[in-house]
């Protein structure tokens, strides 16, 4: 086996891959919305990772990758913050977190 | 990056290690306070990729917003509707479980044969820039980035008024400093529950 220099690439990516699909797994799965919630920021964790990553590796020195980072996770508190209030509201109206019972929008 | 390879890589699996056995214990565990305590554990390894990915700035922030303002906002979320109650069985949820799990694992195994089959064109380590990336940061925040910057506070104010109105819940008909009736349009009336007893 050749010595390495750095860590490929490849594992950061196989890393995040794996975290995206879990996330998803997990989005479709759970019942109780709070771990629906959990899942999404496990997915957008995932995508920060690959923009590190590809900021490190590919555009190591403008690091424009590091900047969108930066954005996502602003966008990410701020969805934390209004999905829980949604699942508070949503929890005063039907006294209960399962998934399988918000029907409000099936007609 | 000063650090011996050998250690980079030991860190670097650690971190991976606890990544995903932390994430699988998030969507898999029973009980929903570990899952959010693993959710935190898992933030930090992330934070720890980025340090070795040269980010000081962005683990920092990473810190800061996941696990000192998202996690303990989850953990809030968890204690305030934090109830026992006995979930309705799924006639179909064998099936249902099968289908997910083959779509992810399909996902899976494609993103992976993409990573590994791809030729990366990779610039040479000899630019990276290292610990001026926080300097860097800054310059790109406050030229070429800087309407998303500016757009960014507007979403957060957006999402800070929003949060407000859809959770706040006791309403009080007159303002207390001045004594006038209070505009309640925006205001959710206080009601009985909608339709709990429907099916």
């Amino acid at each position: 086996m050749m010595s390495l220099e750095s860590i490929p690439i490849q594992a950061f990516l196989i890393v995040s891959s794996a975290l995206f699909c879990i996330g998803i797994w997990g989005l479709l799965n759970s019942r109780n919305a709070v771990r629906v919630l959990m899942s999404i920021e496990l997915m957008l964790n995932a995508v920060n990772i690959n923009l590190m990553a590809f900021s490190s590796y590919v555009d190591n020195n403008l690091i424009q990758g590091q900047v969108f980072t930066i954005f996502v996770i602003t966008v990410a508190a701020a969805e934390a913050a209004v999905g829980l209030a949604i699942l508070l509201s949503l929890y005063r109206n039907r006294v209960t977190v399962d998934m399988e019972s918000f029907n409000l929008l099936k007609w | 990056m000063s650090i011996a390879i050998t250690t980079q890589i030991i860190c670097f699996t650690v971190l991976s290690l606890v990544i995903i056995i932390g994430a699988l214990g998030v969507v898999l565990l029973e009980s929903i306070v570990y899952s959010a305590f693993l959710l935190g554990g898992v933030f930090m390894s992330v934070a720890g990729l980025y340090l070795l990915l040269n980010a000081s700035f962005v683990a920092a922030a990473q810190v800061l917003v996941y696990v000192g303002a998202v996690n303990v906002l989850i953990i809030f979320a968890i204690m305030l509707v934090n109830k026992k109650e006995d979930l309705k069985p799924i006639n179909d949820i064998k099936s249902r479980r099968i289908i997910s799990t083959s779509i992810c694992l399909t996902l899976l195994s494609l993103l992976i044969r993409v990573d590994l089959t791809n030729v990366w064109s990779l610039s040479s380590p000899q630019n990276s820039i290292g610990e001026e990336s926080t300097i860097r940061i800054g310059e790109h925040l406050f030229s070429d980035y800087l309407l998303p910057f500016e757009v960014a506070s507007v979403l957060l104010l957006m999402a800070m008024i929003g949060a407000i109105v859809l959770a706040r819940r006791d309403v009080m008909s007159k303002d207390i400093s001045t004594g006038l009736p209070v505009d309640q349009e925006l205001i959710e009336k206080s009601s009985e529950p909608l339709l709990t007893n429907k099916n």
